[in-house]
């Protein structure tokens, strides 16, 4: 019995072990296929790498959009960390009955879907673009500013202050030390691999945002790498081998950050509980 | 840690006199205020002025900016709206199948990696993880393309002869439901999973020493041992699930456009079409996006009431 028990957990592992990585297999293998050879079922690479690269290359956008993606992505994830860690830490370090209370309120924060508040926000965005042109309407500023403050992250750096130890602080104060100071000589150094869980988070969110970029970005040179992926995808005669091309590079930075800093990235994914 | 070394002896000689502490105690409230006052100023900038609008433009009506009060002729509009109560539908279904489906699989996932005498453990946990690498629109794309009519899903149920023809996977209004519940299913399960990993290896093994010599069997031991063990972690999992889906936006729009009809749109992507795609209505629209928000809000409170009884 306990043989055959064994035998159906290996085989239920296979099974979703299988499942899980044959999109990726798919993904990997169509890219160097044409597109012919993918809707015939091809399962084996071909030699249709460059062609498809080139193909991908001419037909859209590709390096503009991968820069507006890295340019939006890396600088959300540095205003995030730097607002949601000072936060934290001010929530947690700085206790008082009043903070307590601002706090469960940016947490209600989470419970709101994002689909609510694109429409106010859009408005928000318009009313502002005559006045203020460069975060208005279709700048990738307008993509940055709303999402780089998250209770969650906030969260996050609280949780993991509370473990942080305080003497340091003392020590830090004797030492004549400005608060500021403290938080940015002694706190952040020391809570590294917090930043880091929280760097991967933010970046894969920001990198992989959808709704909000096809909202408020309408000129084609503004396109994000998900907008250019959405659209080729609804492309009436889609050129597999090319979509799978711009699939696979769209992946590689999030799958980069996994393979190469998979504790980190695991702890940012659980950060929440604690 | 590097610390800075000022700490002279002619430093602490000259420490400064204690001043009155009352304005020390405010200069330390306003420090510590000043270091939350950006990210609640956002927060509020950002998540509550928004809501606030959004629920005056909820008793709002006219296309585009030009919105004028219409009382609640909007909520009365929204139990009359066929389409409004189909999203709510599809959502509804994709919440109560999905999700029970989704966090079971995951559960039976961990349970079989916690074992301690399994191999490549390793390769297992990364291997079923690795969907959560995927950006949502990338995945449904790949999808979509997986569940064309001639697709390689139908090609391989053919094949082994389960179906005689292709499955309309894309385009029948059951099946484009199921192929959402799949995709969903495909993306999130490791993550669960591993929520669910890390809880059990919390659990005392000794627990199931003692079941199994009482007799307990497998599944025994699965629902009268770990599932009240993990029950805060699937609990917490839920929420987050429900949430998620409840705003599914993302997948349905690259998978199936909402269609074949409207039988596979969320309430989100219907908020979405009324604000962007037909003739903006931003006040009916908002009124929608309140839907949303009372449904997390119930469902929340639903899972709460039924996870957290003897907390």
């Amino acid at each position: 019995m306990k043989l055959s028990n064994k035998v159906i957990g290996y085989l239920f592992l296979s099974i979703c072990a299988i499942i899980s990585i044959f999109p990726f297999y798919w993904m990997v293998v169509s890219m160097t296929n044409t597109s012919s050879d993918v809707t015939r079922g091809k399962l084996l690479p071909g030699g249709h790498f460059i062609e498809n690269l080139k193909n991908l290359l001419q037909t859209v956008d590709l390096v503009p959009a991968l820069t507006n993606s890295a340019i939006i992505a890396v600088a959300t994830t540095v205003l995030s960390l730097l607002i949601a860690s000072l936060a934290g830490y001010g929530f947690e370090i700085y206790r008082s009955k009043a903070k307590d209370i601002v706090f469960n309120i940016l947490l209600l924060s989470m419970m709101i879907p994002f689909a609510a508040l694109m429409v106010p926000l859009f408005r928000m965005f318009g009313s502002i673009t005559p006045v203020l042109p460069f975060i208005g309407i279709d700048t990738l500023s307008a993509v940055v500013l709303p999402t780089i403050t998250t209770a969650f992250l906030i969260f996050f750096f609280r949780q993991s202050t509370k473990m942080f130890p305080k003497e340091i602080l003392e020590a830090g104060r004797i030492d004549g030390l400005k608060e500021i100071g403290i938080f940015f000589r002694i706190y952040v150094p020391t809570m590294k691999t917090t930043y880091a869980a929280a760097a991967i988070i933010t970046f894969m969110a920001s990198w992989n945002n959808y709704l909000w970029p096809l909202v408020v970005l309408q000129s084609p040179e503004n396109q994000t790498i998900p907008l250019l992926i959405s659209n080729l995808g609804s492309s009436y005669s889609p050129d597999y081998g090319m979509i799978m091309m711009a699939i696979v590079i769209a992946t590689m930075p999030t799958a980069i950050i996994f393979f190469f800093m998979q504790k980190h990235f695991v702890a940012g994914m659980m950060g929440s509980v604690k | 840690m590097n610390i800075p070394e000022k700490l002279g002896p002619e430093k602490l000689a000259k420490k400064p006199a204690p001043r009155p502490a009352r304005s020390l105690r405010l200069k330390n409230t306003l420090i510590g205020w000043s270091f939350v006052a950006v990210a609640s100023l956002l927060i509020g900038i950002f998540y509550f002025y928004p809501m606030v609008q959004a629920l005056i433009m909820s008793f709002q009506s006219g296309t585009g900016v030009n919105l004028s009060f219409v009382g609640f002729e909007n909520y009365i509009r929204l139990f009359q709206d066929p389409v409004f109560l189909t999203t709510v539908k599809n959502t509804v279904i994709y919440l109560i199948i999905q999700v029970p489906v989704m966090i079971l699989l995951a559960l039976f996932l961990s349970v079989v990696l916690n074992n301690k005498t399994l191999k490549w453990k390793g390769f297992f946990r990364t291997a079923i993880f690795l969907p959560c690498v995927t950006s949502l629109v990338a995945y449904s794309v790949v999808f979509k393309y997986l569940f064309a009519p001639d697709g390689i899903v139908n090609m391989t149920l053919m094949k082994i002869n389960l179906v005689s023809e292709p499955v309309q996977w894309l385009t029948d209004p059951f099946w484009a439901k199921i192929t959402i519940i799949l995709a969903i299913t495909w993306r999130w399960t490791g993550y669960n999973m591993i929520f669910y990993l890390s809880a059990l290896q919390n659990v005392d093994q000794s627990i199931y020493e003692a079941a199994k010599i009482d007799g307990a069997s497998a599944i025994q031991q699965f629902f009268k041992i770990t599932i009240p063990m993990l029950k805060p972690i699937i609990l917490f999992t839920s929420i987050t699930s429900t949430i998620g889906t409840l705003q599914l936006f993302d997948e349905v729009m690259n998978i199936t456009a909402g269609g074949p009809g409207n039988s596979t749109m969320t309430i989100s992507q219907y908020i979405y079409n009324l604000s962007f795609k037909y003739t903006p209505d931003f006040g009916y629209a908002a009124t929608v996006s309140y839907a949303i928000v009372i449904l997390i809000v119930i469902f929340s409170i639903i899972q709460f009431k039924a996870g957290g009884e003897k907390k």
